[in-house]
């Protein structure tokens, strides 16, 4: 899934990388919320971790093996910002040390595995904890099911990039089709893992994995006459930034994907009617590319002239749904969280 | 993303050749450049894309880096490989016949863009990678104002990638030892155990090094050991290979 050099043009790969830059921007001071001033040894390791459990591979099929992206993973685990900095770091060194993914296509991939993917499996967890019973074992099919997803959306991105500034010119509905199949399979794959693996630490340590803190009951205590009483609260904490920053992520991240679907899906209404109609013009182009010095970016031009009428109704379209989504959202945090978040997120400083 | 992880002490050919004594973040920035200008050359001026792999060649004369470990390393780029050389078959638009297949014109171009290209930065980047210690590539990064948290979780990364992937591999004997053998999917559940137990391992691991990093007096930031400055000759020796390139481009897009 590394997008090597040459994939596509250098002025998609600058905008890419301007983006990846104020993703890691975001997240690097986001992060401090997620891990204190532990930030640096935890966030390496877990770097170190999904680097070695990129490696770990297992048979799909005749000959072939899968291995894991492990954004949807390192998001449950550490959270989504230091998750966005361990991705970015690996892909870093990746493509520094490792001549892993080109050096101009670095913005991109840390936009499609390093963010999309993150982002997308933090919030898809998110979005069916919050359907689900309230405690830790819920958190594995959850990370299971944001997992399935992150992996097709990061793949549609990609596909969004590849039209804008793609240097080929295949059909996008066939590009679509066979980007989604393939990494649909691969999101079955990453799902099971990432949820046999959340549940494996679930089970030794849930403390450790980000996506279940609150949902650990509170503990009781059994009294000398045997009935439970709530143990009595802890001295509060000197750091209590545990229970921080649930709100933006969710709105940030669903905003993204919300913002790429709605492109994708206005594609898609663009260009599927007249299919035929839509070859002929791709044929007319290239006929004018080949007089061009800089077919790279005629592509590019076409792209903008194809997307952005509709592009922009989609855009409004999301505006609305998020507004929605926000009234929806303070109505369900407003039941729910006050009292279950920031008393079980104490108690799990408790037992750490 | 391929086996070929986890070498990280084998990646850096110790030497002592004019490429090896430039400093880390000029290194980088020539790399930037040069592989900016590639991606940016027309790709019908296929000579072009034939001077830039000399240029690469001398750059690795000069480094004394053997082509074999160039052309070993090149293995991570197998997989777009294969995509460019699907691009004839599905891209559209005029066909020509080649060997009896019918091949799409501009995806033969298209498919010609991709693996020229992407060839290319990897071998830029692997000849980065032979000439370069980790540290210094490291302190190089530092230098170019990339946060320091983030030079931080990089430096620990590498630090701790062998370690992690020593105790996985740990693991994976123990397994073995005990007849196990991941044989089809039925298995995925062993192995997704395995690496919860290596994330529980890694992140306590985090934990000691945290509190010993403490104990040594870590107050929120590494101190900065070395600074590895660079010269006038310095920049004008790493400018060499970007403006030759960048000359080859123009004439390309020129031409």
């Amino acid at each position: 899934m590394h997008v090597p050099d040459g994939f596509l043009n250098a002025p998609t790969s600058v905008a890419t990388g301007a983006v990846a830059a104020a993703g890691v921007a975001i997240a690097l001071r986001k992060a401090q919320g997620e891990l204190d001033e532990r930030t640096a040894p935890l966030a390496g390791l877990t770097a170190a971790f999904v680097f070695a459990v990129q490696m770990l591979n297992f048979p799909v099929g005749v000959g072939t093996s899968g291995h894991l992206m492990g954004g949807a993973l390192a998001a449950v685990l550490v959270g989504p910002w230091t998750a966005v900095l361990c991705l970015s770091v690996v892909l870093l060194v990746q493509g520094l040390l490792f001549a892993d993914g080109g050096l101009t296509a670095l913005g991109t991939n840390i936009s499609l595995i390093g963010i999309t993917t993150v982002v997308v499996g933090w919030v898809v967890t998110r979005a069916v904890l919050a359907v689900l019973p309230k405690r830790p074992a819920s958190v594995v099919p959850a990370s299971a099911v944001g997992a399935l997803i992150s992996v097709p959306v990061a793949a549609l991105v990609f596909v969004l990039l590849f039209a804008f500034g793609g240097e080929a010119s295949l059909s996008l509905g066939a590009l679509t089709a066979s980007m989604l199949g393939w990494h649909t399979l691969i999101g079955i794959g990453e799902a099971v893992i990432t949820g046999l693996t959340v549940s494996a630490v679930v089970a030794v340590r849930p403390d450790l994995v980000h996506a279940a803190r609150g949902l650990r009951p509170a503990l009781q205590l059994k009294q000398a006459d045997g009935t439970l009483a709530p143990a009595p609260a802890p001295e509060p904490e000197p750091v209590g930034a545990a229970s921080r920053g649930s709100v933006k992520p969710l709105l940030i991240g669903g905003g993204v994907v919300a913002l790429a679907l709605a492109g994708i899906v206005s594609f898609f209404a663009s260009s599927n009617p007249d299919g035929l109609e839509y070859v002929a013009e791709g044929e007319g182009f290239l006929d004018r590319a080949r007089d061009h010095a800089f077919g790279d970016f005629a592509l590019a031009d076409y792209g903008e002239v194809g997307g952005i009428p509709v592009g922009v109704a989609g855009i409004l379209g999301v505006a609305v749904v998020v507004a929605v989504g926000v009234v929806l959202f303070r109505l369900v945090a407003g039941k729910s969280r006050p009292a279950g978040a920031a008393a079980g997120s104490r108690q799990e400083n408790a037992v750490r | 993303m391929s086996g070929g992880h986890g070498h990280g002490h084998s990646l850096y050919r110790v030497g002592d050749s004019p490429v090896h004594r430039l400093p880390a973040h000029v290194k980088v920035l020539a790399l930037l450049a040069f592989v900016l200008v590639v991606v940016a050359t027309p790709r019908e001026q296929y000579w072009a894309f034939g001077v830039y792999a000399l240029l690469l060649a001398g750059v690795a004369g000069v480094a004394a880096v053997p082509a074999g470990v160039i052309v070993r390393r090149m293995v991570v780029e197998v997989p777009f490989v294969v995509f460019a050389l699907l691009m004839p078959i599905v891209s559209q638009g005029p066909r020509v016949d080649v060997l009896g297949l019918s091949l799409s014109e501009h995806g033969l171009l298209t498919g010609w863009n991709i693996l020229a290209k992407g060839t290319l930065g990897v071998v830029a980047s692997i000849l980065l990678a032979a000439t370069t210690s980790e540290r210094g590539l490291l302190l190089g990064l530092q230098k170019l104002r990339v946060p320091d948290r983030l030079v931080e979780i990089a430096s620990f990364m590498i630090r701790y990638a062998d370690v992690v992937a020593a105790d996985m591999r740990r693991m994976r004997i123990a397994r073995e030892s005990r007849g196990f053998e991941a044989r089809h999917l039925g298995h995925v559940r062993v192995v997704a155990q395995g690496a919860g137990a290596l994330f529980v391992r890694s992140y306590e691991r985090g934990e000691r090094v945290h509190l010993a990093m403490l104990s040594r007096g870590y107050a929120g930031a590494m101190p900065l050991t070395s600074v590895a400055a660079a010269t006038r000759t310095d920049w004008l020796r790493a400018a060499a290979l970007p403006l030759a390139a960048a000359v080859v481009a123009l004439t390309a897009v020129l031409a």
